[in-house]
């Protein structure tokens, strides 16, 4: 594959568009890393050379075809204005795979829970997990039907598939965590990993800790660089600083202080409703 | 003979702080004429011994004195591939003009009387860009089929790069960041080194045939060994320190506190300044605190004064550093500039913890007073905390610029590498080989925090060796 198809969309879907929620799948050229890509690595993009370097997590990577998918929500500027690129556009830069890939091992039985966009996260886990003889639940939540995602896919590579939805328009009425609370309740279980907006990642993290099960969460801190230079994204971790980018993703639940993580990712909340709101976005 | 040096112009204060244009302006021909004509020629010039990379100091500031530029731009790029940045970013008060006679002996840094060795340097490298003067490439057949790949475009890997390619070796230059240029770029604010400058210099690589990879970080993208079957014959790593040293006290990851890498980043690298223009976003603070007594320390706290200056927020911006104004390591100059600009020095101050407000953004700064003890091991006097003298300050942003550590992303892959206890590339100081056959290391990721001149110095002493291994 040529240079100049390099960085190229070469697919979009919309998955999912409901009160306000967008969520959308690309599908990018990018041979070197289509090869390289593990499950639980991600990428940082930019769209122009004005723009922010974001991290996303790499959905999927084809080496025969030389493309890897990246699963966003729309949130901030970049994310909405990656959402509105097309087919045939190219990125400004795309750098990875970055972050340690998850251990991909025979664990045993594993659950891996889900929320939102965070579907998208768990889905190359599951199944890498699955193909290596794990046994899989999936558990996954969402605010309404509309907006889940990837269910067919995750009931590929899953052996149970179990869905919460907050208005019960799905589902089971709920939390993913009432769900997992139940199935720890019954039996024992040998990784909970779960992926999703930090008030869930927590959750997970209250529920688990009553039952002893290693849990595993994909951290999103925000990040600049992404290649360890920065230390934006530093998170507590039993105590100590570690970078997110470089010592993360993924960390251990019961280990990683919440409360400053939520604080730290809310740092730019008012510009970023500024420059939106200047782009009419 | 004229005696006194010439001073160098720079924009007024009022008219800086507002923007992130560059402060010094540069010597005049007349000027540039009046400095070089202060050279005594010495018959054994002690400057040169002074200069990491050996430029011909004594020949090229003579050239300038008979107003022949372009020779002297020559005479520069014999050794130095990039004029115009090192005349603008080296500590040559700490090197070339330390080692100039009409310095007076016994400081820590040269003495006023110093010839303006750096300013004279930048004069000539600037004259070179504007007239587009192109150095001949000695192409020699023999490397003809030689590759080296370059890790890394920060001073060591573009100096390596260039040495190699003047010799007629084919280089590709490997890059993490979505721009080349390494520390230079997200590191070194646009007001001490402006961006066509840089581009310039590094557009020059282009010229003699290099090829800059972006968005390509290897150990994650590309293995060392993976290069090797590509069928580069060397490698050379110039991947810089990286990553930022933290205090280890409370309350450091509390919101608006940034490593001085970030805030830096942000800036420079990003473009935050220009912010909605430019789309990262970075905060500013009524009380800034800056911690560090280095060149980083310096570039922040003004990057930071800055900012407050362009948000309308009366400037308060507030340096501490442990030891005394003696012991800062940064450019005389730069504490000179920062401290015309309004920031202020709090020496002799030791952090020990931040208080935060409900939301989770830091307010307060807690420290002790210290004294000056005995001399540590870089032969410093070693800051000692006073008992009992905790104090608070307001911070409602901090900028944390105590140093760097090695970044591990290569290493941890390359078990080959030979690494010490601080995480950094093992080398033969001889030849910059590294433990791993055919690779050579230079630059921050061999030696800790070094300058930009530095880390040239020992790229091209790899680029030697390269050449003559081969």
């Amino acid at each position: 594959m040529g240079l100049l198809t390099k960085m190229k969309i070469i697919k979009k879907e919309k998955l999912a568009q409901n009160s306000g929620i967008v969520i959308i799948k690309l599908e990018i050229s990018s041979p070197l890393l289509s090869q390289k890509a593990k499950p639980g690595q991600f990428v940082a993009l930019m769209l122009s050379e004005q723009g922010e370097r974001i991290p996303l997590t790499i959905v999927n990577s084809d080496p025969v075809k030389g493309t890897i998918t990246l699963i966003l929500q729309e949130v901030g500027l970049t994310t909405k204005l990656l959402a509105k690129l097309d087919v045939g556009d190219s990125l400004y830069s795309l750098t990875g795979p970055l972050g340690h890939a998850t251990e991909i091992k025979n664990y045993g039985k594993v659950i891996l829970v889900g929320g939102g966009v965070g579907i998208a996260e768990i889905y190359p886990v599951a199944k890498a997990l699955k193909k290596i003889g794990n046994q899989v639940i999936a558990i996954l939540g969402a605010r309404t039907k509309e907006i889940l995602i990837l269910e067919k896919e995750l009931k590929e590579v899953s052996d149970q598939l179990l869905i919460a939805t907050d208005d019960g328009s799905y589902g089971r009425k709920g939390f993913t965590t009432d769900i997992l609370d139940e199935l720890l309740k019954k039996e024992k279980y040998d990784l909970v990993y779960a992926v999703g907006p930090i008030p869930m990642m927590r959750k997970v993290a209250g529920v688990t800790k009553n039952y002893n099960v290693k849990t595993i969460v994909s951290l999103n801190a925000l990040m600049v660089d992404a290649t360890g230079m920065c230390g934006g994204c530093r998170v507590n971790v039993a105590g100590e600083t570690k970078f997110s980018c470089v010592d993360g993703p993924e960390f251990d639940a019961a280990l990683v202080d919440w409360d400053t993580l939520d604080k730290r990712n809310k740092v730019y909340l008012e510009q970023e409703k500024h420059i939106c709101k200047l782009h009419n976005l | 003979m004229r005696k006194e040096p010439v001073k160098i112009k720079e924009k007024e204060v009022s008219a800086r702080i507002g923007n992130f244009e560059e402060v010094v302006l540069g010597y005049s021909e007349e000027e540039a004429l009046l400095e070089a004509g202060r050279c005594l020629q010495c018959k054994n010039p002690t400057c040169i011994s002074g200069c990491p990379v050996g430029i011909n100091i004594k020949k090229f500031i003579y050239e300038i004195a008979k107003e022949d530029y372009k020779a002297a731009y020559f005479t520069i790029r014999e050794k130095n591939d990039f004029p115009s940045i090192c005349g603008r970013v080296c500590p040559a008060e700490y090197q070339c003009r330390k080692a100039c006679v009409l310095s007076k002996k016994g400081s820590v840094f040269a003495s006023p009387e110093a010839i303006n060795i750096h300013f004279l340097e930048r004069f000539a490298g600037d004259y070179g860009a504007k007239h587009n003067l192109e150095i001949p490439i000695k192409k020699e057949k023999e490397f003809s089929k030689i590759k080296v790949a370059v890790v890394g475009s920060g001073p060591a890997g573009v100096c390596c790069a260039g040495e190699l390619a003047r010799a007629g070796i084919k280089v590709v230059i490997f890059e993490s960041l979505h721009k080349s240029g390494g520390v230079l770029r997200y590191g070194i604010p646009p007001f001490r080194l402006p961006r066509d400058i840089l581009d310039y210099e590094i557009d020059y690589l282009k010229k003699l045939g290099i090829e800059i990879t972006l968005n390509h970080i290897i150990g994650k993208i590309k293995t060392l060994d993976e290069l090797f079957n590509e069928g580069f014959n060397y490698i050379f790593l110039g991947l810089g320190a990286g990553v930022p040293a933290f205090l280890g006290v409370e309350g450091e990851n509390l919101c608006n506190i940034y490593s001085v890498n970030e805030f830096l980043t942000r800036i420079n690298l990003m473009s935050a300044y220009k912010f909605p223009e430019y789309h990262t976003p970075i905060n500013t603070g009524k009380h800034v605190i800056v911690i560090g007594g280095g060149n980083t320390a310096m570039d922040a706290a003004r990057c930071a004064l800055r900012m407050q200056k362009m948000n309308g927020i009366t400037p308060d911006t507030t340096i501490l550093y442990r030891r005394t104004e003696v012991e800062m390591p940064a450019r005389r100059l730069e504490i000179e500039h920062a401290k015309e600009e309004g920031i202020k020095f709090e020496f002799l101050v030791q952090p020990i913890g931040f208080n935060g407000d409900e939301k989770g953004f830091v307010k307060k700064i807690r420290c002790l007073r210290c004294r000056l003890g005995e001399p540590d091991s870089s032969g410093r006097r070693r800051p000692v905390p006073i008992e009992a003298s905790e104090f608070e300050m307001d911070c409602d942003l901090a900028v944390v610029a105590i140093g760097l550590q090695a970044n591990q992303v290569l290493t941890k892959v390359t078990p080959q590498l030979k690494t010490d206890k601080y995480f950094d590339v093992v080398v033969n100081p001889e030849t910059m080989e590294t433990s791993m056959a055919r690779v050579f290391a230079g630059g921050d990721i061999v030696g800790g925090e070094g300058t930009v001149i530095e880390a040239m110095g020992m790229a091209k002493k790899a680029a030697m060796a390269i050449i003559k291994q081969h």
